[in-house]
C-alpha cells in the first residue's frame, strides 16, 4: 500500500506532462488575446511539439515503468511518439493557410490537436486496459471536435457527428472486451495479463474479450469490417485534418495495436493472428476495390488509407520481431508520402475555393509540371512501385509474412495491391493525359512547399540511404518484442515443467 | 571471279535498296544494271571454263556455321549443273533489269523495284551455287522471299497483295516437304555436305526407317520430300495456284520471277540431287506422273485464258511439267536443256506481251486487243519467234529440247512413260493452240480497242526492245547451238559427273533411236494446233463461241481452272479461316479476353460498385456493418475451432 501512495516517477512521462501543461497554457493564451491569436497558437503549439519531441528523445533506450505499472516507456514508444509528434506537427504547419483561407482559423484548432496528439502519446505508452482506454478516449474526443471544425460546413459537422457516434460504439465495443478481459484474467495490466495467458491459455471469455478489443482497435484504423466511417469523415471533414487523421491517429493506434497483440496477448499468436489476417485481407481487399470507383481525391485517400492499414497489418499478422519491424517502416514511410499527397490536395484550389475533384486535376502537367511530377510520383509510390519509398514499406511486410508462412496472405495482398495499382496510376493518367481543366489558383503556402519537397524527396531517395529507418524501426521492434533468446528461455522452461 | 558474279547483284541490291532515295533513280538502274551485265558476261566466262574446259571447282567463301558436329560452310560450287544456271539467271537477269529501265519508267519506287530484282538475282545465284543444303535452303528461301516483295510490288493493289500472300503460303506447303526432306537427309547421312551426301546415299540405297509403325525406305521417302518442295517451287499440278496469280506483278517480274528463273528451281533442285533420285525409281515415278499431269492440265486450261500474261503463265506451268517428266525417266540432262531454252523462249514471251500491255496503255485482256501488228511490228516479230520457239517450230530453241522430252518420254523404261508420253504429245498440241490464238487475238483480225486506246498504242523504247532482240536471238539459235553439247554426241564431256546417271540408265542415247512417228509427232501436232488456231480465230471468230457454247460445262471446267481454286478454297481456306475466326472469336476474344484481362476488369468494377452500394452514408448501416464484422468473428472463434 505505500508503494502504492508513494510519488509515482513522473521522468518517463515526461512529453505527456509537457503537452498537457502547454496545451492549456496555451489554451489560455487563445482565450485571453481571442480570435487573432490563432497564428500565435498555431507556433507555440508546433514548438511545444518539438519541445516533446525532445522530451521523448531524452528517455533512455531501456524499459522503464511507472504510474504502477500502467505506463510504459521504451523504444518502441519513443519511435512511435516521434513519428506521432511528427505527424501532428506536419498537420499544424499544412492547416494553416488553408484554414485562414476559409476563414476558419480559429486558435482552438492547434490546442485540440495537442490534446489530441496526447491521447495518442499516452496510447502508445499504455501498459494496461485504463491507460489504453484514457489515451485512446482522449484523443478520440479531441478528433471528433476537429473533424467538424468547419461548423458552418453541413458536411463537415455531419462527418463530425458519425465520427462520434460510431465511434462511441466503437468505445463501447473496447470497453466490453476489456471488462471480459479483466474478468477473466483478474488483471488490468498487459504483463500480468501476459503471465497469466502463459500459464493458463487462452479461454473463450478472453478470446470473447479479445476479439472486442480488436474491434475497437480496428475501428481506429479503420481497418475492415469498421471502416465504414472513414471515407465520409474524411470527404467532409476540412482537408487539413483529412491529412492529420490520416496519419498521427493511425500510427497511434497501430502501435497501441501492436502493444496489446505482443504485450499482453503475446502467448495468444494463435488467436490474434487470425483475426488480424482476416481484417488485413478484407482492408486491402475492399481498400482496392472500392477506391476505384471514387471521384472525390479524399475519398479516394480514404480507401487508400484504408488499403494502406491493410498492408501494414500484414506485418503485425507475421507475429515475429520482422513483422513489427516491417510494421514500423511501413508506418513511417506512409506517413511522409501521404503528407506529401495532402499537400498536392491542398494545392487544388481554384479562386471560389478548394476542389476535390480527381477531374479537377486534368492536365496539372501542362499547367503545373513541378507539381503533377511530384504528385505522380507520390501516386507510383503509394501504389509501391519501385524504385520509390513506397515498394520497400510493401516489401519489408511482405518479406515478414513470407518469413512466417502467412503465403496466402501475401500473395492476396500483393494481388490487392495491383488491382490498387489502378487507381493511383489513373490519377497519374488523368494529370498526364487528359485535356487540361482550369489551373489550379495561386501559388502554393511556403510552408506546404516545404513539407512537400521533403516528402518527395524522401520518397525518392529513400532507396538511396534506407538505413537509419531501418536502425530505427529494428530498435523499435526489438525493444516491444523480447529477442529471440529470451523468447525462447521461458518457452524452454515451460518444456520442462511439464 | 565467281564471287563476283553472286555478290554483285547483291551490292546492287544493297546500294539501290538502302541509299536509292538519297542517290536518286538514275543511279540506282545504273548501279543494279550495271552490276547484273558485269555479272552476266562473267557468267559467259564461267561457261566457257567450267562447261566447255572442264574446270569445275567449290570455292570457300567463309565459314559459316561450325557447331559441333555440324558445319556449313559458305562455299561456291561452280560445275556445269551450275554454270548452265549461272548463264540463264544473269542473262535473264541482267535483260530484264535493262528493259525495267523503259517499263517501269514511269513508277515512283523504281529504287526499290531494282533493288528486289537485284535481291531476288542474288538469292537466285545462293540457291544454284550452293554447296550444302543449308545455303540451297537460303537462297531457295531467299528468292520466295523476293518473289512475295515483287508480286505485291504495287501493294496498294488488293489484289497484287492478295497473289503475293497466295505465292508465299503455297509455297509453304512445299518448303514444308523441302525441309522435312533436308532434315531427313541430315539424319540420315549426318551432314549437309552434297558431296558427302551424294557418297553416302547408294548404301542407304535399301534402308528404309520406321515411323508410325510403318517402314519406308529411306531414299525414296527423302526425293519425295525434296520433290514436294520442288513442286511448290516449280507449281506442279496441286501447288500450282499461285503462280497464275502471280500475274499481279509488273511484267519484266512475271518474265524473271515466274518463267525463266525461279520456277525452274525445282527442276534444278531434281537434277542437282540426281545422285538422289537415281537411287529411288519410285520417286522418279511420281516425278513423271506429277510432271505429265501438269504439262497436260496447264495446257489444258491455258486454252481458253483470256488474260495475255495468263496464257503464258499456264504455259509456263505446262513446259515446267515437260522439264519434270524429262528429270524424271532419268533424262536430267534433257530437263537442263529445256529449262535452259524455255528460259530464252518464254522471257522473250513475257516481255514481248509486256510491250503489248505498254502499247496498250496497261490492257491485258486479249478481248480488248486485235489487229495489233500494224501499230507494234517489231514486238509482233518478236512474240511470232518467242511463239515459233514455244511451239517447236523446226531449228527454233523448242524444236530441239521439247521434241527432245517427247522422245524420252517414249524411250524411257519408267511404268509411266507412255501415259507422260501421250499427255506431252496432246499437250504439245495444246501448246500450239494456245500461244497462235494468242498470237491470232492479239495481232490480228479486226481490232477490238477503242480508238483512243490505240491512237496512244506505240512501239516501246530501245531499252525495252533490245532485251527483247537478245532474247530472240537465244530463243532462235539456243538450241541449234547447245544441242550436241547438253544432250548430243558430247553431253558426257559437257556434263562432266555434274549429274549422275546409274549404269543403267542409257535414256540420253535412246532417246535418239526412237521411231519415226513419234519423231514427227510433235511437228504434226504443232501444225494442227495452228491450223485450228486460224480456223478458229482468224477464218471462222463464230466457231469457238459456238463451241463455247455447246460445250458449255467443258468450257467452264476449263475456264475456272478445273475448279481447283474454288475446291482449295473449300478444302482448306475457308476451314482455315473458320478455325482462325473460331480461336479469334471464341478462343482468344470470348475465352481470353472475356475471362482475362476483360473479364477481370469488368469483375473489378462490379466489386467496386457493389462496396459503393454498402456505402449509403447512414450511420446506423455503418454501425450494423461493424456489428457484423464483431459477431463474424465471434461466431468463428466459437464454432470455428480455433483451440
Amino acid at each position: 500500500m505505500e508503494t502504492a501512495l508513494a510519488m509515482p516517477d513522473l521522468g518517463p512521462a515526461l512529453a505527456e506532462i509537457i503537452l498537457a501543461v502547454g496545451a492549456m497554457a496555451l489554451l489560455m493564451l487563445g482565450v485571453f488575446r481571442g480570435d487573432g491569436s490563432s497564428r500565435a497558437v498555431s507556433i507555440g503549439s508546433i514548438a511545444l511539439l518539438i519541445v516533446a519531441a525532445f522530451a521523448v528523445i531524452s528517455q533512455p533506450d531501456e524499459r522503464v515503468l511507472t504510474f504502477g505499472g500502467a505506463f510504459v516507456m521504451d523504444g518502441f514508444a519513443i519511435v512511435m511518439k516521434c513519428l506521432v509528434l511528427a505527424g501532428s506537427a506536419i498537420a499544424i504547419v499544412m492547416a494553416q493557410s488553408f484554414m485562414a483561407r476559409e476563414n476558419i482559423d480559429r486558435f482552438e484548432f492547434p490546442v485540440l490537436i495537442l490534446l489530441a496528439t496526447l491521447g495518442m502519446i499516452m496510447m502508445v505508452s499504455a501498459n494496461g486496459l485504463i491507460a489504453l482506454y484514457m489515451g485512446l478516449e482522449l484523443q478520440s474526443l479531441a478528433l471528433y471536435v476537429v473533424a467538424s471544425f468547419h461548423r458552418d460546413n453541413t458536411r463537415s459537422t455531419e462527418a463530425g457527428l458519425k465520427y462520434f457516434v460510431l465511434g462511441a460504439l466503437a468505445s463501447g465495443m473496447l470497453l466490453y472486451g476489456s471488462s471480459l478481459i479483466y474478468g477473466f484474467s483478474g488483471t488490468t495490466n498487459f504483463d500480468v495479463l501476459a503471465g497469466v495467458i502463459a500459464m493458463n491459455g487462452m479461454s473463450t471469455g478472453l478470446i470473447f474479450g479479445l476479439v472486442f478489443l480488436m474491434a475497437g482497435l480496428a475501428f481506429k484504423i479503420s481497418a475492415v469490417p469498421f471502416h465504414m466511417w472513414t471515407p465520409d469523415v474524411y470527404e467532409g471533414a476540412p482537408t487539413p485534418v483529412t491529412a492529420f487523421f490520416a496519419a498521427a491517429p493511425k500510427i497511434a493506434a497501430m502501435a497501441l495495436f501492436l502493444r496489446v497483440m505482443y504485450g499482453g496477448f503475446a502467448d495468444a499468436v494463435f488467436q490474434w493472428q487470425q483475426v488480424v489476417v482476416f481484417i488485413s485481407i478484407a482492408s486491402m481487399v475492399l481498400g482496392a476495390f472500392a477506391a476505384i470507383g471514387q471521384t472525390n481525391i479524399k475519398r479516394l485517400m480514404a480507401y487508400s488509407s484504408i488499403g494502406h492499414m491493410g498492408f501494414a497489418l500484414v506485418g503485425l499478422a507475421a507475429g515475429t520481431p520482422e513483422g513489427v519491424k516491417g510494421v514500423v517502416i511501413y508506418l513511417t514511410i506512409y506517413l511522409i508520402m501521404n503528407a506529401g499527397v495532402f499537400c498536392c490536395i491542398l494545392a487544388m484550389r481554384h479562386k471560389e475555393g478548394p476542389v476535390e475533384e480527381i477531374s479537377d486535376l486534368a492536365g496539372l502537367s501542362q499547367n503545373q509540371p513541378m507539381l503533377a511530377a511530384v504528385f505522380a510520383m507520390l501516386m507510383f509510390s503509394l501504389a509501391g512501385i519501385p524504385p520509390l519509398a513506397g515498394f520497400f514499406a510493401k516489401f519489408y511486410v511482405f518479406l515478414a509474412a513470407i518469413n512466417a508462412g502467412l503465403y496466402a496472405l501475401a500473395i492476396i495482398g500483393v494481388l490487392a495491391s495491383v488491382v490498387g495499382a489502378f487507381y493511383y496510376l489513373r490519377v497519374v493518367k488523368i494529370i498526364y493525359f487528359d485535356d487540361p481543366a482550369p489551373a489550379f489558383a495561386g501559388p502554393m503556402g511556403s510552408e506546404i512547399r516545404a513539407v512537400l519537397a521533403v516528402s518527395a524527396l524522401f520518397t525518392l531517395l529513400f532507396i538511396l540511404y534506407p538505413t537509419p529507418v531501418l536502425k530505427m524501426a529494428e530498435g523499435a521492434a526489438n525493444s516491444l518484442v523480447p529477442t529471440v533468446e529470451a523468447a525462447e528461455a521461458p518457452a524452454a522452461a515451460a518444456e520442462s515443467a511439464h | 571471279m565467281y564471287e563476283a558474279i553472286v555478290f554483285l547483284p547483291l551490292v546492287g541490291c544493297l546500294i539501290a535498296g538502302l541509299f536509292g532515295r538519297q542517290i536518286g533513280v538514275t543511279a540506282s538502274q545504273w548501279v543494279t544494271c550495271g552490276g547484273l551485265v558485269i555479272s552476266a558476261l562473267l557468267s559467259w566466262v564461267a561457261f566457257y571454263n567450267v562447261a566447255l574446259q572442264g574446270q569445275a571447282e567449290t570455292i570457300q567463301v567463309l565459314t559459316w556455321i561450325d557447331s559441333g558436329s555440324f558445319e556449313a560452310d559458305w562455299r561456291l560450287r561452280i560445275d556445269t549443273l551450275t554454270a548452265v544456271m549461272l548463264v540463264v539467271v544473269t542473262n535473264v537477269s541482267a535483260l530484264v533489269h535493262i528493259y525495267s529501265v523503259g517499263y517501269m519508267s514511269h513508277d515512283p519506287h523504281q529504287s526499290r523495284f531494282f533493288a528486289y530484282l537485284s535481291l531476288f538475282t542474288f538469292a537466285m545465284l545462293m540457291l544454284v551455287t550452293a554447296d550444302n543444303l543449308v545455303q540451297l535452303f537460303f537462297g531457295w528461301e531467299g528468292v520466295g522471299l523476293a518473289s512475295y516483295l515483287l508480286i505485291g510490288f504495287w501493294y496498294k493493289k488488293p489484289t497484287a497483295n492478295a497473289a503475293a500472300i497466295k505465292a508465299f503460303v503455297v509455297n509453304r506447303v512445299g518448303d514444308f516437304g523441302l525441309i522435312l526432306g533436308l532434315s531427313a537427309i541430315y539424319l540420315t547421312v549426318g551432314s549437309v555436305e552434297y558431296d558427302t551426301i551424294f557418297a553416302a546415299i547408294p548404301g542407304l540405297a535399301d534402308d528404309s526407317f520406321m515411323f508410325l509403325g510403318a517402314e519406308f525406305p529411306i531414299v525414296t521417302t527423302i526425293c519425295l520430300l525434296l520433290f514436294m518442295g520442288a513442286m511448290g517451287k516449280s507449281a506442279q499440278f496441286l501447288l500450282h495456284t499461285w503462280l497464275p496469280d502471280a500475274m499481279e506483278g509488273p511484267t519484266p517480274v512475271s518474265a524473271l520471277i515466274h518463267a525463266a528463273t525461279m520456277v525452274t528451281a525445282g527442276v534444278f533442285l531434281v537434277c542437282r540431287m540426281s545422285p538422289l533420285f537415281e537411287f529411288s525409281q519410285d520417286a522418279l515415278t511420281v516425278v513423271v506422273f506429277v510432271g505429265a499431269t501438269t504439262a497436260f492440265f496447264a495446257a489444258t486450261v491455258g486454252l481458253v485464258q483470256n488474260d495475255i500474261k495468263r496464257v503464258i503463265a499456264y504455259s509456263t506451268c505446262s513446259q515446267l511439267g515437260y522439264m519434270f517428266v524429262a528429270a524424271g525417266v532419268g533424262a536430267y540432262e534433257v530437263a537442263m536443256f529445256h529449262l535452259f531454252t524455255h528460259a530464252f523462249f518464254k522471257a522473250l514471251l513475257f516481255l514481248g506481251s509486256g510491250s503489248v500491255i505498254h502499247a496498250m496503255s496497261d490492257e491485258q485482256d486479249m478481248r480488248k486487243m486485235g489487229g495489233l501488228y500494224k501499230f507494234v511490228p517489231v514486238t509482233w516479230v518478236m512474240m511470232l519467234i518467242g511463239t515459233l520457239a514455244l511451239t517447236g517450230f523446226p531449228l527454233t530453241a523448242g524444236y530441239f529440247s521439247k521434241d527432245a522430252v517427247i522422245e524420252a518420254a517414249f524411250a524411257a523404261q519408267n511404268p509411266v512413260h507412255m501415259y507422260a508420253f501421250w499427255a506431252t504429245v496432246v499437250a504439245a498440241l495444246f501448246t500450239s493452240f494456245y500461244s497462235w490464238r494468242l498470237i491470232f487475238m492479239t495481232f490480228h483480225g479486226k481490232s477490238r480497242a477503242s480508238n483512243e486506246v490505240l491512237s496512244h498504242a506505240h512501239e516501246s523504247p530501245p531499252s525495252m526492245m533490245i532485251p527483247l532482240f537478245l532474247l530472240a536471238g537465244g530463243a532462235l539459235g539456243a538450241g541449234a547451238m547447245f544441242s550436241s553439247l547438253f544432250i548430243g554426241s558430247s553431253a558426257e564431256g559437257f556434263w562432266a559427273g555434274a549429274i549422275l546417271t546409274l549404269e543403267g540408265n542409257t535414256i540420253l542415247e535412246d532417246l535418239h533411236h526412237v521411231p519415226a512417228w513419234v519423231k514427227f509427232s510433235p511437228l504434226v501436232m504443232m501444225a494442227l494446233g495452228f491450223v485450228t488456231a486460224w480456223y478458229f480465230y482468224i477464218r471462222s471468230p463464230e466457231t469457238p463461241k459456238t463451241l463455247a457454247r455447246e460445250q458449255e460445262l467443258l468450257y467452264k471446267f476449263l475456264l475456272n481452272k478445273w475448279y481447283v481454286d474454288e475446291i482449295y478454297d473449300f478444302l482448306f481456306v475457308k476451314p482455315a479461316f473458320w478455325i482462325g475466326r473460331f480461336f479469334w472469336k471464341q478462343g482468344d476474344g470470348r475465352t481470353i479476353d472475356g475471362l482475362g484481362p476483360d473479364g477481370i476488369a469488368a469483375r473489378v468494377l462490379d466489386i467496386t460498385r457493389g462496396i459503393g452500394r454498402l456505402q449509403t452514408g447512414y450511420v446506423y448501416h455503418y454501425a450494423f456493418a461493424m456489428l457484423l464484422g464483431i459477431a463474424a468473428l465471434t461466431t468463428y472463434f466459437m464454432f470455428g475451432g480455433s483451440h
